[in-house]
């Protein structure tokens, strides 16, 4: 490991630009390019999100928390970003199923149920912890090409 | 999120500004709806998302309920200009599908 940060924070809307933001910033020190960067943003976005909206029912608790930790490592000479998204919240009791596109428990007129599939289409690698009652932890890898430092090559 | 409509060559052109996530969408939503509600009967609508820096998922299900909305009033839905960065996302949720871009 070459670096780390850990972010505990409320688990409100108001939070989710700083989340997104904290971690592209972290994620600098790896040169990545700007499509990998925003890649960074919107994956961390929708794990966020999900916490917000869906792990804690009622809303406001000061209890409820996101726990959002980043190491940056360094693998046969290549950069990733790894990202830890956790809450304490009513977890996932099908976690495949939830994993499905266009799957979502909330009303389908407002909601794409597409988090998840961006989170993987976004990340390098991906993976999804969940205990019914317990909450829930996303993992994800983002390795940065190295023609991350002449921009646009992705 | 800014939202903002003007009439052009008979078409509703919607403008989206600023970053779209479950934060900004409650109230892009109702701003939103409240415009296509106060303007003229019309066959076409243009949703210009060039100003958008930044877009989740939240922005997929923003734009379908949009598209659903106008369809009902009877108008046909384009999507404009959008960034590589919500191009993406929109191209991976399969949007354009719905809605095509113009
Ligand atoms: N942190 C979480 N805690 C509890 N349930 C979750 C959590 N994250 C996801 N889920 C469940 O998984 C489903 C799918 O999540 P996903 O992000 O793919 O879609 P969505 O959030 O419903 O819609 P979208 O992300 O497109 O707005 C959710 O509807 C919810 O039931
Ligand atoms: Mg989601």
């Amino acid at each position: 490991m070459k670096n780390y940060m850990n972010l505990e924070l409320l688990a409100i809307s108001e939070n989710e630009s700083f989340a997104r933001s904290a971690v592209a910033a972290f994620a600098l020190t790896l040169n990545p390019s700007l499509s990998e960067l925003s890649d960074i943003k919107t994956a961390v976005s929708e794990a966020v999100t999900n916490c917000i909206v869906h792990a804690y029912k009622s809303n406001k608790n000061p209890e409820n928390k996101i726990l959002l930790s980043c190491q940056t490592h360094e693998v046969d000479g290549v950069g990733e970003l790894h990202i830890q998204v956790s809450d304490y919240g009513c977890g996932i009791e099908n976690v495949s199923e939830a994993m499905q596109p266009f799957f979502t428990t909330l009303s389908p007129s407002e909601r794409a149920g597409m988090g998840f599939t961006i989170m993987q289409a976004f990340s390098s690698e991906f993976l999804v912890e969940s205990e019914k009652g317990k909450g829930t932890t996303v993992k994800m890898i983002k390795r940065i090409s190295e023609g991350g430092k002449s921009e646009e090559n992705a | 999120m800014k939202i903002s409509t003007y009439v052009k060559s008979g078409i509703l052109h919607i403008v989206l500004d600023g970053e779209m996530d479950e934060y900004s969408a409650s109230s892009a939503r109702r701003e939103t709806d409240r415009l296509i509600d106060l303007s003229p009967p019309l066959e076409k609508a243009y949703i210009d998302l060039e100003k958008v820096t930044f877009m989740d998922s939240t922005g997929i299900g923003f734009l379908i309920g949009r598209y659903k909305k106008l369809q009902r009033l009877g108008m046909e839905v384009y999507l404009k200009n959008p960034n590589p960065t919500a191009d993406k996302v929109l191209s991976l949720g399969g949007i354009y599908t719905l809605i095509p871009k113009v």
